[in-house]
């Protein structure tokens, strides 16, 4: 099915989308999951290092579908973990793709995972944008810190109303160069959709002409061009990866719930929850705007990868941040139209359930989320209580305490896995990694949970 | 109209109706109540959202729009305290976000519950190098000391300036706790603190009982 002249992450051009629109999500998910099991353009070094790859793709396509894999498969969800873990410095692997990827060669030939790790974000991409919205090694940070998200109220209360009018309009003229030195000239630009009739063509590009929007094209451009030198560097050895030691990618693209573009990215914690009070009806509102915008980017997103997994990690509905009435009101509605919107797509959105979500259990099981389409991966949450709330219906991840990885001892971690894995797994539908983002980890660590990942038996 | 009580006061910060707050301390201003009285009728409205935070009953959102109207009646109310502090009922809690993290989310609901519970905070704020905490606790004995970080890396920082603590000759008079979201019992043994909480409402409790045990 897949055009064999194509590299992997190059967009489809095969025969995957013929006759979509007629197919149901269970049909479109078995292409996409057929595409994984057999990426394009890969020649592995040797049939049994084809067959590592697809027994590991195919144990979390039995996961997904609520079945007993052939073994639990572990997924190592890493930040700068194989950064530390090979002795180079956060800053190094921003700046220096050569010792990135010998850092990440070396985590994946050493700890054998049964997915890749991550990439860990470009330095000269964010210094050459002039990136407001985050601190990072060199730039506001020491050499041995990891990048760190800056949350501010980049949109402001009253801008509600223009956001949800054309997000586009309003990301581009106003919030963009908010984000980024680069963008600030495109506040001058008129929204693209004033361009409808040929005697205003003219005057809708006047602003082309202006210095301001002519700098940041030009500075786009050159962040463009370091983007792809980044890129080239990740996906040269992403492939090398798939085809020598038969590791495959785990997701292709990262969603956002809804209510989380507001409130982490656009308005923080604070501004959101003025918001509450001052303009609930706002918040619905725009987050009704962005769940098709998502599921769109996702599966944009997606068409550059073998895999159909979708990340979507949560971060303000979690346990403490709001009750369940509000959770049921502001945030559940749009992130259930965006799981359904993946799921059509034949997608699997891999919701990353980050702290705790223990109260949200009883609402996430919904009958409007087909069984076996979404995978929810847990943090501190109680995985027995989690395990019997989604039996039948979800295939769970996660779970190894970040900060047993940090400062435990194998020892202790593999214990921790087993009783685990004992606890949920013996039905299938689990996938073993940490319960969130892993920075530093020791080595000892990582590898005992890999390993006691491997050995297990149910 | 009859004129507002301490009552109504507390009962428009639980039910967050924060346009109602100003005009009740106006209200009992004019009264020529004990202003400290007004900031008393806070602190209990405070302490009932800790409470309820603490049982499930209430949220982050409950906590932040608490601790804003809180400093909006402490603006409202100042100038009228002649001098007193109404705050100074409790100890002091020296809080920062250890070296290397930058997050101040988490760290700040900590700092708002702790002052309008009547705490007087110190708020040293993000990325605070060990060194720091320690020249912040001289001539501060009675001070507990917060840790926050939301970094997994902030657990070094947070054993380092345990350290420092010690090394300056401060530890044995000095309770020290740590939180944030990856923080476990694990880190709070692995960094030598006293004791450790998920949330914010869990620092509160633990703070009150350490002053309330006379510990400090």
């Amino acid at each position: 099915m897949n055009d064999q002249t194509q590299a992997p992450g190059a967009a489809p051009t095969d025969s995957m989308f013929d006759g979509w629109e007629s197919l149901n999500w269970q049909e479109r998910r078995t292409r996409r999951f057929a595409r994984w099991l057999t990426p394009a353009g890969v020649e592995f070094a040797s049939d049994e290092v084809k067959a590592a790859y697809v027994e590991r793709v195919q144990a979390v396509i039995d996961a997904v579908e609520l079945r007993r894999p052939s073994r639990v498969p572990v997924v190592p969800m890493t930040c700068f973990a194989p950064a530390y873990y090979a002795g180079i410095t956060p800053k190094e692997a921003m700046y220096d793709y050569e010792k990135l990827c010998a850092a990440l060669l070396r985590f994946h030939e050493d700890l054998q995972p049964d997915f890749q790790a991550e990439p860990m974000g470009p330095g000269p991409v964010y210094e050459l944008l002039g990136t407001k919205f985050m601190n990072w090694p060199g730039h506001g940070l020491a050499d041995e810190q990891p990048w760190q998200y800056l949350e501010a109220e980049y949109m402001h209360p009253d801008e509600y109303d223009d956001l949800i009018a054309d997000p586009s309009a309003y990301f581009m003229r106003k919030l963009l160069p908010r984000f980024a030195d680069a963008f600030t000239g495109l506040a001058k630009l008129d929204p693209f959709s004033d361009v409808l009739e040929v005697a205003g063509l003219p005057f809708n590009i006047f602003q082309y002409a202006d210095p301001d929007v002519a700098e940041s094209l030009r500075r786009l451009a050159d962040a463009a061009a370091a983007s792809l030198q980044y890129a080239e560097a990740w996906m040269g050895l992403m492939a090398d990866l798939i085809a020598r030691l038969g590791i495959p990618s785990f997701w292709a693209g990262i969603a956002k719930a809804p209510y989380d573009c507001i409130a982490d990215t656009l308005r923080g914690t604070k501004g959101i929850v003025q918001d509450r009070y001052r303009r609930p009806s706002k918040i619905i509102e725009a987050a009704e705007r962005f769940a098709p915008l998502q599921i769109g980017s996702a599966v944009r997103q997606t068409a550059l990868a073998d895999t159909p997994l979708t990340c979507i990690p949560l971060h303000k509905g979690a346990d403490g941040y709001m009750s369940d009435a509000d959770f049921r009101k502001f945030y559940w509605p749009t992130l259930k139209a965006l799981l359904r919107g993946l799921v059509d797509e034949g997608l699997v959105p891999v919701l990353i359930a980050e702290g705790g979500y223990n109260t949200r259990l009883e609402v996430v099981v919904d009958d409007d989320i087909p069984a076996g389409s979404v995978v929810w991966w847990f943090d501190q949450t109680d995985m027995a209580a989690a395990r019997k709330a989604l039996d039948g219906y979800a295939c769970m991840g996660g779970n190894v305490p970040l900060a047993m990885l940090a400062v435990g001892t194998g020892q202790q971690v593999e214990t921790y896995v087993t009783d685990l894995l004992d606890s949920v797994a013996k039905g299938g539908a689990f996938i073993l990694g940490p319960g969130g983002c892993v920075d530093d980890a020791k080595a000892e660590t990582f590898k005992a949970m890999i390993d006691a990942g491997r050995r297990w038996k149910a | 109209m009859a004129p507002s009580s301490l009552d109504d006061l507390t009962n428009a910060i639980l039910e967050i109706r924060e346009d109602d707050v100003p005009r009740i301390v106006e209200s009992l201003l004019a009264t020529g109540i004990d202003p400290s009285m007004i900031i008393g009728a806070c602190r209990e409205a405070m302490s009932v959202v800790g409470k309820r935070f603490e049982a499930g009953e209430a949220f982050i959102p409950e906590l932040m729009m608490a601790g804003e109207m809180m400093k909006t009646v402490a603006a409202q109310v100042g100038p009228h305290l002649g001098g007193r502090d109404g705050s100074q009922t409790f100890g002091c809690v020296l809080l920062g976000t250890v070296k290397g993290d930058i997050h101040d989310i988490g760290k700040d609901l900590v700092g708002s519950i702790l002052e309008a519970a009547g705490f007087e905070v110190i708020d040293l704020g993000v990325d605070v190098p060990p060194e720091r905490f320690v020249a912040a606790l001289e001539g501060r004995d009675g001070c507990t000391v917060a840790l926050s970080c939301l970094l997994t890396t902030g657990f070094e920082s947070m054993r380092d300036t345990v350290a420092a603590i010690t090394k300056a000759g401060l530890r044995d008079r000095v309770k020290v706790m740590v939180g944030g979201a990856p923080v476990t019992k694990q880190i709070c043994e692995y960094v030598a603190a006293d004791d450790w909480g998920a949330d914010a409402a869990t620092a509160l409790a633990l703070a009150k009982s350490w002053f309330d045990g006379g510990a400090q």
